[in-house]
């Protein structure tokens, strides 16, 4: 169905039907209004929020009273509170280890999934099941499995995983690592599979006649014929990481103390747990700057031409 | 697009001689095999577990090995949440699911349509560069104002309110999406239409719509998994119990029988089971479904 659109359709499909605009502009009046509903929802639910966290972030309010002006006393406090830095710190740090953890396994699955290969469709048809689970469920069935009591560990008698995992700071974002990646490397492998396929066959023969082994067309073609989906799959893991809340909620609630209190929960535990809609709004905001600055940065690591492409391909 | 065509690809496409070499080089890829049985095993072993520990009862989840088969079975962990009121949290997720999808869809797509349609008017060039913007904001992060507006609009604690907010922020992918297929669709057949006396909802209606069926299909599953999963929506909209969606059924399940594992986890089955089979009846759409937008 997509097969036929070369990547760069959006970009020339443009050009060509604004050229054609200008004897449709007379034309675009009796269309125009099928864009309204879907206008103002959006404005209404997207657009009003966005501008309205900026705003709650100067107010006081405690989620049902009244709403009054604060200033800057939301920011001055929440960026000074030790809590923020804290809160920084661990999203980080989860964003960055389950980025580790999840491009190598993703690449090479989602390159071990482009074979053609019955046996590897049916494999492929298994990996993907995670995705279809809830990120509550997720966390409700790893939570029962991971009992220091009555979890497997315990049930098999195997004391190396018989540890207290969602009780030990040190453990518990080693765990939400490993549960982030279970949910999340199929989706990627998805789209590795898919960028792995786009690579012209005749590379590998070539590289193949020039005597380079698997291991070298791996690090000397696959890879960086894949950069472009290396990128889109990398903004989506990391922006993606800065709003991983319903997995650590239902998991550690951001326990044990505050190990895993990652800026999305932090921002909850402060609006609705203590009440204090105003410095939840101000993290708030940081998640949505921070997410913005590291999309752009990840773009211009792409170079801004193509990546544009890429993300309307 | 390759996912499209990953699946139809497995038994069409012919292997010719050049890239039969190729083919067989990826074939012989022994450390990718390597890492997917392993990898095969790390995404199996929990469900298995889940799966049977749901059949047993309490006792012989204490007891026995976790891995075996129940000794005497019992559906009674299912039966106990069949009780618990979950007919009623399904059919919440499924009025939810469904009233978000049908309008999203809809007005994604007539969006899309004078998108593509009216190209040259500023207007509409404006208003396809915001949705644009609209796929770099996170839901949670705009969640306190949604909930202010909610509370204002005096939805609070309906499922209306899960609805709203849902259709809005699925409208950018899914314009996205639906623009690059309506785009696909030649101009001469519009033309051709219209020189025929057609208005523009007749083209919508008559040509576009049947043209961009998967396209459609791809973007209601994108966005009805993420409706259907989802759980700070309803978490912070909702209050009572007979508007609980889904998930948030399971967490309060799962607060209520934490010692009860064999239950707790036959929720999940139960909870999880219609997009199993969902996925089992249309695995293709439901896989690009799942990339929409991110590997066409």
């Amino acid at each position: 169905m997509t097969v036929t659109a070369p990547p760069a359709a959006p970009e020339t499909g443009r050009k060509v039907s604004s050229g054609a605009g200008s004897s449709g502009v007379g034309r675009s009046g009796p269309v125009a209004w099928m864009v309204l509903p879907a206008l103002v929802l959006f404005i209404v639910f997207g657009v009003v929020p966005l501008v309205g966290v900026l705003l709650l972030s100067f107010t006081q309010w405690d989620g049902l009273g009244a709403i009054h002006n604060a200033g800057l006393s939301n920011w001055k406090s929440v960026l000074s509170d030790s809590q923020l830095p804290h809160s920084i710190l661990v999203t980080f740090e989860i964003m960055i280890l389950s980025w580790l953890v999840q491009t190598p396994m993703s690449l090479l699955l989602g390159t071990f999934l482009a074979g053609r290969q019955r046996y590897r469709a049916f494999l492929a048809v298994l990996y993907f099941i995670p995705l279809l689970l809830s990120s509550a469920a997720i966390a409700i069935t790893y939570k029962a499995l991971l009992d220091p009591n009555f979890g497997l560990g315990p049930g098999l008698h195997l004391d190396f995983l018989t540890q207290d995992w969602l009780g030990r700071s040190d453990l518990a974002v080693g765990v939400v690592i490993f549960i982030v990646s279970w949910q999340f490397i199929p989706f990627h492998s998805l789209i590795y599979q898919g960028g792995v396929r786009q690579i012209p066959t005749t590379m590998y023969e070539a590289a193949s006649i020039d005597g380079a082994g698997r291991v070298r067309q791996f690090f000397s073609i696959t890879v960086p014929q894949l950069k472009y989906t290396i990128i889109t799959s990398s903004t989506l893991m990391v922006v993606g990481s800065l709003t991983f809340f319903d997995l650590i909620f239902v998991l550690t609630a951001g326990g044990p103390g505050d190990a895993t209190r990652v800026l999305a929960l932090d921002m909850y535990k402060r609006g609705f747990m203590s009440n204090q809609m105003g410095p939840a709004s101000v993290i708030a905001a940081l998640i949505v700057l921070l997410g913005l600055a590291l999309a752009l940065l990840l773009r211009r690591l792409g170079g801004s031409a193509t990546a544009s492409q890429q993300e309307g391909a | 697009m390759a996912v499209a065509t990953s699946n139809s690809g497995t038994t069409t496409r012919p292997v010719r001689s050049p890239s039969f070499r190729a083919r067989k080089l990826l074939q012989l890829n022994w450390f990718g095999g390597l890492a997917g049985w392993i990898w095969l095993a790390i995404v199996l072993v929990p469900l298995y577990w889940i799966v049977v520990t749901s059949f047993k009862d309490q006792s012989a989840y204490f007891t026995q090995n976790p891995f075996a088969l129940p000794s005497a079975p019992t559906t009674n962990n299912y039966r106990l949440v069949v009780e618990s009121d979950f007919p009623r949290y399904f059919l919440n997720s499924v009025i939810v699911t469904v009233g978000t999808i049908l309008p999203a869809v809809g007005i994604s797509f007539m969006a899309a349509y004078a998108i593509i349609r009216g190209a040259g008017s500023k207007f509409l060039a404006g208003v396809n560069g915001l949705f644009l913007m609209g796929l770099a904001i996170p839901l949670q992060a705009t969640i306190i104002p949604v909930y202010l507006l909610i509370i204002k609009m005096h939805l609070y604690d309906s499922l209306l309110a899960l609805m709203l907010p849902s259709i809005a922020f699925s409208i950018p992918l899914s314009v996205l999406v639906l623009t690059n297929f309506i785009r696909d669709v030649p101009k001469e057949l519009f033309e051709s239409m219209r020189v025929d006396g057609a208005t523009e909802w007749g083209m919508l209606r008559g040509l576009a719509l049947p043209l961009t069926r998967p396209a459609l299909v791809t973007v209601s599953i994108y966005n009805g998994l993420g409706v259907w999963n989802g759980f700070l929506l309803p978490l912070i909209l909702t209050q009572s119990p007979d508007k609980r969606t889904l998930p948030l059924a399971l967490w309060t399940f799962q607060g209520q029988y934490s010692v009860n594992v064999p239950a707790v986890l036959a929720s999940v089955v139960l909870t999880t089971l219609p997009i199993v089979i969902l996925y089992a009846v249309s695995r293709r759409q439901l896989l690009s479904g799942l990339t929409a937008g991110f590997s066409r």
